[in-house]
């Protein structure tokens, strides 16, 4: 019998009640075979249901709760949703054409229900398309499991927790693995402060912590991160610079810093744990690998059996290339054996018909030490097409020591001494705070 | 400042940092000329975009590129009267 518990903001169920109640209201049965839609505001009710409705549904559409009301309609149609599983503030089935609505209890209800496993459910998640409307994409529990050891290598008295939502790819593998290994999950929530998550992991004792650089950034702004002590400490979601890792090192010195690659699309595809921004080269082009990565066009492709299998809806793009490789649309160089991370391809600005991409000015700026996040953004010039100007969050309290011109100036400095002149930004700003997603990414304009 | 303090002051402070030996500055000095690049100009543009608070190269008149430094001048201050 597992011995741990989800933590949720307001409620914590064992995983023991949970295996032996229902948090359905014994309504499982009416949804075997059905594509059901899971929509509530927390994660724990839909933590819950997805345990309770894998094997049994045909297919999980995981809602995150910050989904615009206008796609709804198309999601519904797009993935034949006829099942809403959800809590008090999901969409109303009724409106949507939905035929059937089960609520989602807040504590498992005994008698457990007879579960047997009839479907391999597909799981799909939601991931920002460039259009605006969200991209489903298809995964089953086998290519979502794919990257996690056996339970019995994990350990006893592992205590998982993530800055993410569990609904998207990055949250989802950490529940997975604490699911797996019977381990306790302490869920973060959507508006809740960064000081009072780390309060509540640190009370569950949380042992392995994941997030984005983002959510790191801001995790050592709180002034709270020394509340935990884990003994593994996870990125994945965003280039993970030299910076944001030697500072975690310093924050977390006896933690292991570990960053992965990772997409909704790719899956999970290699952890990196020297300590290094980017990888090694070995791992491109190693034949028989369990997952394969590839060069093309300066892109890096990945084919391996972790890759979601298809994006959902008629029109949908290919997902997966003819030779199987999913492209992950992010740039990679190589200098003196190792590929580092220069950017997104479609998020590269052109100055001038030369390239530059944001990610490579923000890890130089960011290694200025009073500076904890930036921002590089096109800005129009008639002159050159676009130049690249820098919004920056400087660090420790606001108000203490306030930017002057001299800081940007040795910020400018910085720049031009490792990057070429059309890479400096012509103009920098300070800025109180950068906008963070719901899915902890730096949100950068036109994306 | 008057308007030809302020981009005389651009320029001189973008030739600085961009390394450039920068022509004396006078109406007749012809851009290309100066030692900027565009590059160069790309930046004054939108530092005087942020200073005066206009950008007359991305107005929505035709406009006649300016070809000297005093043509430079005279743009902006008919922009902004």
């Amino acid at each position: 019998m597992p011995q741990g518990s989800f933590h949720g903001v307001d409620a914590t169920i064992s995983l023991a009640d949970l295996r032996q109640g229902s948090c359905l209201g014994g309504r499982l049965a009416g949804l075997r075979g059905r594509s059901v839609l899971i929509a509530s505001k927390e994660q724990l009710p839909a933590a819950l249901a997805l345990v309770e409705l894998d094997g049994v549904a045909r297919r999980m559409v995981l809602c995150p709760p910050d989904l615009a009301p206008e796609h709804f309609a198309s999601i519904v149609a797009t993935a034949e949703i006829d099942a809403l599983v959800g809590d008090a503030a999901a969409p109303a089935a009724a409106a949507l054409g939905i035929p059937q609505s089960v609520r989602i209890l807040s504590v498992p209800v005994p008698p457990g229900v007879l579960r047997a496993a009839s479907y391999e459910t597909e799981w799909i998640l939601l991931t920002s398309g460039t259009t605006g409307s969200p991209k489903l994409v298809l995964h089953t529990l086998s290519s979502l499991a794919g990257a996690l050891t056996r339970p019995a290598a994990l350990g006893g008295g592992s205590v998982w927790s993530t800055f993410y939502d569990i609904r998207r790819y990055g949250g989802l593998q950490i529940f997975l693995r604490a699911v797996r290994g019977g381990s306790s999950l302490v869920l973060s929530s959507a508006n809740e402060p960064v000081r009072r998550f780390l309060a509540r992991a640190a009370k569950a004792g949380v042992t392995h912590i994941s997030g984005t650089p983002s959510h790191w950034r801001r995790a050592l702004m709180s002034g709270a991160a020394q509340s935990i002590s884990p003994q593994v400490v996870r990125l994945s979601g965003e280039i993970a610079d030299q910076v944001i890792l030697d500072a975690l090192r310093v924050a977390y010195p006896r933690a292991k810093v570990v960053h992965a690659f990772a997409s909704t699309e790719a899956g999970v595809a290699f952890d990196v744990d020297d300590g290094l921004a980017g990888f090694p080269a070995t791992l491109i082009g190693q034949p028989g690998a369990k997952v394969l990565m590839k060069l093309e066009n300066d892109t890096l492709r990945i084919r391996s059996s972790r890759i979601a299998s298809r994006y959902l809806g008629g029109s949908a793009e290919p997902l997966v290339s003819d030779d199987g490789f999913v492209d992950t649309g992010d740039i990679v160089e190589l200098r003196d054996g190792r590929y580092t991370f220069v950017g997104r391809r479609d998020g590269a600005i052109n100055v001038g018909g030369l390239k530059v991409y944001p990610e490579e000015i923000e890890a130089v700026i960011n290694s200025h030490p009073r500076v904890q996040m930036s921002l590089v953004r096109a800005r129009r010039s008639p002159i050159t097409g676009a130049v690249v100007v820098a919004d920056v969050v400087l660090a420790g309290v606001e108000g203490e020591r306030p930017a002057t011109e001299t800081l940007t100036r040795e910020i400018l400095e910085a720049c031009r001494r490792v990057l070429p002149a059309h890479k400096v930004p012509a103009i920098l700003r300070f800025v109180p705070a950068l906008e963070v997603s719901a899915a902890g990414k730096l949100v950068r304009p036109g994306a | 400042m008057s308007m030809r303090t302020t981009i005389t002051s651009q320029f001189e402070q973008v030739a600085r940092e961009q390394e450039r030996q920068l022509a004396p500055l006078s109406d007749e000095l012809a851009l290309l000329e100066s030692g900027l690049d565009s590059l160069c100009f790309a930046i004054i543009v939108a530092r005087l975009e942020d200073a005066l608070g206009v950008d007359p190269f991305s107005a929505a008149e035709e406009i006649e590129s300016p070809v000297t430094f005093g043509d430079f001048i005279r743009l902006y201050e008919d922009s902004c009267s």
